[in-house]
């Protein structure tokens, strides 16, 4: 396998409503301080993937004239993947192992503004047997935290500690709203939304974009595994407690002595899956960033755990691992492991 | 790089309705052909890659996830790739880097289209505030580009009647084919009506449901001649911008370079194209933007594109015949590699040791092609 590194990183701000710039205005600007970042200039790039989603935005094809912020002339090798730009950065990943090409442009956007992001991602669902009941994210999030207190894997109280870390660590990150301070008790004074999840268990969903560049080789933390696995659709036939698909790929992607681990929780309950899943414990950093419960992004919030893992190595980790997921109650997950050169 | 060979495809029947089957049932309908093919079963598959084009032609979002459990994905890595119409050839370009990085050996890729369980021409209608529409009804948003063609190049009208033809009459070899018109003739394309100036209803693609899959992979042992995959490009340029010429655009033209510069060939030894033809106008338009031919329309007035011509355009039937749009551009590459396995069937060519998958997507933006062969690279 070649060599590759991250050699720029990008966000723009998370903001509860981007009103003022549309996707390619939002492509244009993170982009250019990706590459500002890399010391690269467009012409240099070798191949370009994003990731988005049509639902999110609320058109078809809202990738295409988010291009118009890259730059695609004269004409760009590129691509893009449906899904979180997670896994628009493993394709290019992939693309550059091929050897033909050195750098790649990764990024993503996504609003939550512009529509109701439940309503999407309640589709998502088996469209015959299971969408048309109308169940929401957070319901399943909850029957799945539900059968996490049934196993004695957690309690509430874990949940609302989940929400506190989060936001005492948010309130460090300049580049999310600033989140409310509370106390664990005040949280769990708070009426459920979905017994036993309240409102503040769910991520506070907001609009942004991410970008990194991808070079062989050179300076910056190296990607020293990158898997990814998915789970079958049909709840029923999964253990909700456990997430299986994010071990099998921490494990493909050598997830060990890990300092500092980005993760990716939709709902508070979820942490404790995936530290469990994920091998994470107290000794390591878990979301330095505050994570996405206090901002996730749809489409961005994977990429940019990996903006937020190469940014703990600048701080000095030795090994960060980013993870991602998808889909209804952790479906499918994405582990990228990161060490510092 | 390791050499990646096809060594399994398989396609549905293409219909206006398969109210037969579901999603799942469609899309395992070409899975379960293109592994029997490779005597392979789900178990044997390491990764799988599913393409199709916008999620709101079926009202699903990010449809990998409740298709995972039909295509054998659980519990291994399932990658979903959009690049509008061009996808079904960037998913396999996709699954074929999976395979020649060394990252798996064998990869099941899927690509597909339901259009009749929602409404595409609804989906491709929306509009969003502050930008331009993509106006992608297909027909009228290429119409005046073909007119451009025709007036540049000083085409005359039946050389798009003919392409319309000769693809039909291919698509009676192919059984999988949407449209079966037998009866189809110049007069009866020219007496057809006519949608968009100049393009005549017979001058185009149906819509279709379907499936294709293929699975790709470095490890050929025990496989009866497997498609060796030369070369593979994606390019893309923006939709709108003064200057862009649309009838050939440089991205395409660029991705005809870039899988010839890979495969180390010159056009010239390219045996047979599967081309992404949605009207018939396209035939003689790509066969110029590729440098396929110097005059497209007069390539296709001599015959040259027919499966007794020198350089035989979509035996299969083509996009023309069969459109199921995620699916139409793996389409491509798939019968591009059955011709060079010599397992096309009845639409099989005499000669065909080198063959183009081409694909296209958005305004004439979004490019994918692959050369395969019959000989290991």
């Amino acid at each position: 396998m070649r060599s590759i590194s991250i050699a720029g990183i990008a966000q723009l701000p998370s903001k509860l409503a981007e009103h003022h710039m549309d996707a390619a205005e939002l492509v244009q600007a993170v982009t250019a301080l990706a590459l500002a970042d890399a010391g690269i200039e467009r012409k240099q790039i070798g191949f370009v993937c994003s990731g988005s989603s049509d639902y999110i935005m609320g058109q078809p094809f809202s990738f295409v004239m988010a291009l118009d912020g890259v730059g695609a002339w004269p004409p760009i090798r590129e691509s893009h993947v449906e899904m979180d730009g997670a896994w628009a950065l493993y394709e290019a990943w992939v693309r550059l192992q091929h050897g033909d090409i050195d750098t790649a442009l990764v990024y993503s956007f996504g609003k939550s503004s512009v529509g109701n992001v439940d309503d999407a991602l309640g589709m998502q669902l088996d469209p015959y047997y299971v969408a048309p009941l109308g169940v929401s994210p957070m319901a399943l999030a909850a029957l799945q935290a539900r059968a996490l207190l049934d196993a004695r894997f957690a309690n509430e109280r874990d949940f609302a500690q989940a929400v506190m870390r989060a936001r005492l660590a948010g309130a460090r990150n300049p580049n999310i709203p600033t989140p409310t301070a509370t106390t664990v008790d005040a949280l769990l004074a708070a009426p459920w939304v979905a017994s036993p999840l309240r409102a503040h268990d769910a991520a506070v969903r907001t609009d942004g974009a991410a970008a990194i560049v991808l070079r062989a080789g050179g300076p910056g933390p190296k990607i020293t595994g990158f898997a990814h696995r998915i789970e079958p659709h049909a709840l029923g036939v999964r253990d909700l407690t456990t997430s299986p698909s994010a071990r099998r790929a921490a494990d493909d992607a050598g997830a060990s002595r890990i300092d500092v681990a980005e993760i990716h929780t939709p709902y508070a309950s979820q942490e404790t899956i995936l530290r469990n899943a994920l091998g994470l414990n107290d000794r390591m950093l878990v979301n330095p960033s505050g994570g996405t419960l206090v901002a996730e992004t749809p489409m961005v919030a994977g990429l940019l755990r990996v903006v937020e893992a190469t940014r703990a190595i600048r701080d000095g980790a030795h090994r960060a691992l980013a993870h991602a997921t998808s889909g209804p109650c952790l479906q499918h997950n994405l582990v990228c492991v990161l060490e510092s050169t | 790089m390791i050499p990646t060979a096809v060594i399994g495809i398989g396609q549905t029947r293409h219909a206006a309705k398969r109210d037969d089957v579901s999603m799942p049932g469609l899309v395992r309908e070409a899975a379960l052909r293109a592994l029997a093919d490779a005597g392979l079963e789900f178990k044997d598959i390491d990764a799988v890659v599913m393409g199709k084009a916008p999620d709101m032609f079926e009202g699903v979002p990010n449809p990998e996830l409740f298709l995972a459990d039909a295509l054998g994905a659980a519990g291994k890595p399932m990658f979903r790739v959009h690049t509008a119409g061009s996808v079904g050839g960037s998913t396999a370009v996709v699954a074929a880097h999976l395979v020649s990085s060394g990252i798996h050996k064998r990869v099941l890729c899927v690509a597909w289209e339901k259009q009749s369980e929602s409404n595409a021409m609804w989906a491709l209608s929306q509009t969003y505030p502050f930008q331009p529409p993509v106006t992608a009804g297909a027909g009228g948003y290429f119409a005046p580009v073909i007119r451009a063609y025709m007036s540049r190049t000083a085409a005359p009208e039946h050389v798009g009647w003919k392409v319309a033809v000769k693809d039909r009459l291919n698509a009676l070899k192919n059984p999988y084919a949407h449209l079966q018109l037998p009866d189809i003739s110049l007069e009866t394309v020219k007496a057809s009506p006519l949608l968009w100036d100049p393009i005549r209803y017979l001058e185009t693609c149906p819509s279709s449901d379907g499936a294709c899959a293929m699975v790709l992979s470095s490890d050929t042992a025990g496989v009866k001649n497997p498609a060796w995959v030369l070369g593979t490009s994606m390019r893309t340029e923006p939709l709108l911008f003064a200057g862009r010429d649309e009838v050939t655009p440089m991205a395409g033209q660029l991705a005809s370079k870039d899988v010839c510069a890979e495969a180390g060939i010159t056009p010239a030894q390219i045996d047979c194209a599967e081309l992404y033809v949605p009207f018939s106008w396209y035939e003689p338009m790509w066969l110029e933007n590729l440098g396929l031919a110097e005059s497209g329309w007069r390539a296709v007035d001599r015959g040259d594109t027919e499966m007794t011509g020198k350089l035989p355009i979509n035996a299969s039937g083509g996009v023309l015949s069969s459109n199921p749009i995620g699916a139409s551009g793996m389409l491509r590459f798939a019968e591009a590699a059955l011709q060079v396995r010599g397992a096309a069937g009845a639409h099989q060519l005499d000669r065909a040791r080198i063959a183009m998958g081409h694909a296209y997507g958005g305004g004439s933006q979004f490019f994918s092609t692959w050369l395969v062969g019959a000989e290991k690279p």
